[in-house]
């Protein structure tokens, strides 16, 4: 802490002229860097593992699971999933892995997603690393021009991942099935699936695009009040938000690394009836 | 319980200045407003400081208490270690006038960029009528005290002195989002379509809604959740919404 006499400021942003003329560009005292830190590491360790599978192009089907990774099947190099959401919708002439061709759906919506816009502004692109924090750009546009203008579409990865989300809930119930394929059956997996699942569908619901669409674009909630229910239901969600966009990327990784075990033989599904 | 605590408050105005320490004795149950009237009443009387309520709820008392923006009055001391220096400075996204007092017309300014509310067409004072749930969303932004902690902390204006002229901030974003939701405003009805000037004249584009405004607000508003979202997505619906469009162009859609 300098308490020298400093003359008027003649610099950028904090230090520019006319405002106090504090020479640290910051006074924080508390840790905010932790958040950005944990952000970073937990981006990174699903990106990392996740990159990992979706180019493995195996050990995705333990039957009767399916990773969330590889499902829907739109090229015609998958393994077959009994009675599975497979369309060939990509001919033989796709060689990559399968996984690729769904992953960008749910990598759009999550990367336009405003929750993640805001983790990773910060803690990828420092802009700003913490409130009060300077950023270390010297020109800032924010979401006004190309590409992050771009970020207002995110109402149509919202569109797509409400069939994902079905798609998967699919697979849950084909998860409910012993090895041979009969019905009413169900081992541990079935219910990490389920878990998955439900998480899926409470992120994808609680999306603020999901929150306008259903009510939040009105002027008169009285003149719609089944939209005034749903607007409330989606905003119920939508406070936990960041907690939900958490959870289910935790999960979906966890769901994957479960079939990938059971699939590898490292891990014996037990059955439960 | 007292004990002795070090305050290092910022000491100038637009020519220069620096940073006093001074040792002052904390009682139980005080904010740092009480300490800051201590320190005028015993060491340093010509201190200047703005402040009205002691509060929360006029809005005056807004500074920077160790690199935080916040209220001095609302700022308990109890909340801070004892043992560490209390570093206090003027806002400083807005130009200083002296000490911890800062010029804060930046913010008349945009507020008054702003259309106000349109009175609609044969409804005379007194017969407006609004349903609860109507007025409900714009109700929250209503517990605004104007202490512009926001507006300081954005970092849009903060970190970018030349953004001041095409942003109006959070708190008047709000301002648009409030008035866009409000039931009976007849913009549309005198040609003005809020979401459009949202976006090309008052600058929402900047807004990359990493919530510095909702984690400063002491009133707790949700910013940028029930605010600027909803702004942005309701331009969206004006401007990156093709089939909204075309419904609106070929009048599909009906009015809400
Ligand atoms: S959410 Fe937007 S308006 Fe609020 S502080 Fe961040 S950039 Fe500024
Ligand atoms: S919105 Fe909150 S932080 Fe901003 S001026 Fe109003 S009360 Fe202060
Ligand atoms: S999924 Fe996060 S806002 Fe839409
Ligand atoms: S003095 Fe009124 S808000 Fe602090």
């Amino acid at each position: 802490m300098v308490s020298t006499e400093t003359g008027p400021p003649t610099g950028t942003g904090v230090h520019s002229p006319g405002r106090a003329a504090v020479p640290q560009r910051q006074l924080r005292t508390d840790r905010w860097w932790l958040p950005q830190l944990a952000t970073v590491t937990g981006l990174l360790a699903f990106i990392g593992y996740s990159t990992w599978r979706a180019f493995e192009g195996a050990h995705y089907y333990a039957p009767p699971y399916v990773s969330p990774f590889y499902s829907p099947c739109l090229a015609a190099n998958c393994v077959p999933v009994r009675g599975g959401a497979d369309w060939t919708l990509f001919g033989d002439w796709w060689r990559l892995s399968p996984a690729l061709l769904v992953l960008i759906f749910p990598l759009g919506f999550r990367l336009t997603c405003y929750y993640y816009r805001k983790a990773y502004y910060r803690a990828f692109w420092s802009s700003p690393p913490a409130c009060a924090v300077p950023e270390p750009h010297t020109r800032y546009t924010g979401e006004t021009r190309f590409p992050l203008i771009l970020q207002n579409l995110h109402r149509y990865f919202f569109y797509v991942a409400v069939p994902f989300a079905m798609i998967l809930t699919y697979d849950v119930a084909l998860g409910f099935r012993n090895t041979g394929g009969e019905w009413g059956h169900a081992g541990l997996g079935s219910f990490v699936l389920l878990g998955n699942v439900a998480l899926i569908w409470a992120y994808t619901l609680s999306c603020h695009s999901c929150r306008h669409i259903v009510g939040g674009r009105l002027k008169h909630f009285s003149g719609h009040p089944v939209r005034h229910r749903l607007w409330q239901f989606v905003g119920r969600l939508n406070v936990r938000h960041m907690l939900l966009a958490w959870s289910s990327l935790a999960s979906v990784g966890l769901t994957d690394l479960y079939v990938y075990l059971v699939s590898s033989g490292a891990f014996g599904d037990p059955q439960l009836f | 319980m007292t004990y002795q605590a070090e305050f290092r408050v910022w000491r100038g105005d637009s020519t220069g200045g620096s940073f006093e320490s001074y040792r002052v004795e904390v009682h139980e149950g005080e904010v740092v407003l009480d300490l800051v009237h201590r320190l005028q009443a015993t060491q340093a009387p010509d201190l200047a400081v703005r402040w009205n309520c002691k509060a929360g709820k006029c809005g005056s008392c807004s500074a920077e208490i160790n690199g935080r923006p916040r209220l001095l009055c609302m700022t308990r001391m109890s909340t801070l270690s004892p043992d560490e220096p209390v570093v206090i400075t003027p806002l400083r996204a807005f130009p200083v006038l002296r000490d911890l007092v800062t010029d804060v017309s930046f913010n008349y300014a945009k507020a008054r960029e702003i259309p106000g509310f349109i009175p609609p067409a044969g409804l005379g004072p007194g017969e407006y009528r609004m349903q609860q749930e109507d007025v409900e969303r714009s109700q929250e932004f209503r517990k605004c005290i104007e202490c512009f902690l926001c507006q300081d902390t954005c970092h849009v204006v903060r970190d970018h002195e030349e953004n001041k002229s095409v942003f109006a901030g959070p708190r008047f974003l709000m301002r648009v989002a409030e008035l866009d939701m409000h039931p009976l405003d007849a913009a549309a009805e005198a040609g003005l379509d809020r979401r459009a000037t949202a976006q090309d004249v008052h600058g929402l584009g900047y807004c990359n809604i990493t919530k510095c405004c909702t984690e400063v607000c002491p009133e707790q508003i949700r910013i940028t959740d029930n605010a600027l979202i909803p702004l942005k997505e309701r331009v969206a619906d004006l401007k990156y919404h093709p089939l909204v469009w075309l419904g609106s162009r070929i009048g599909l859609r009906r009015k809400d």
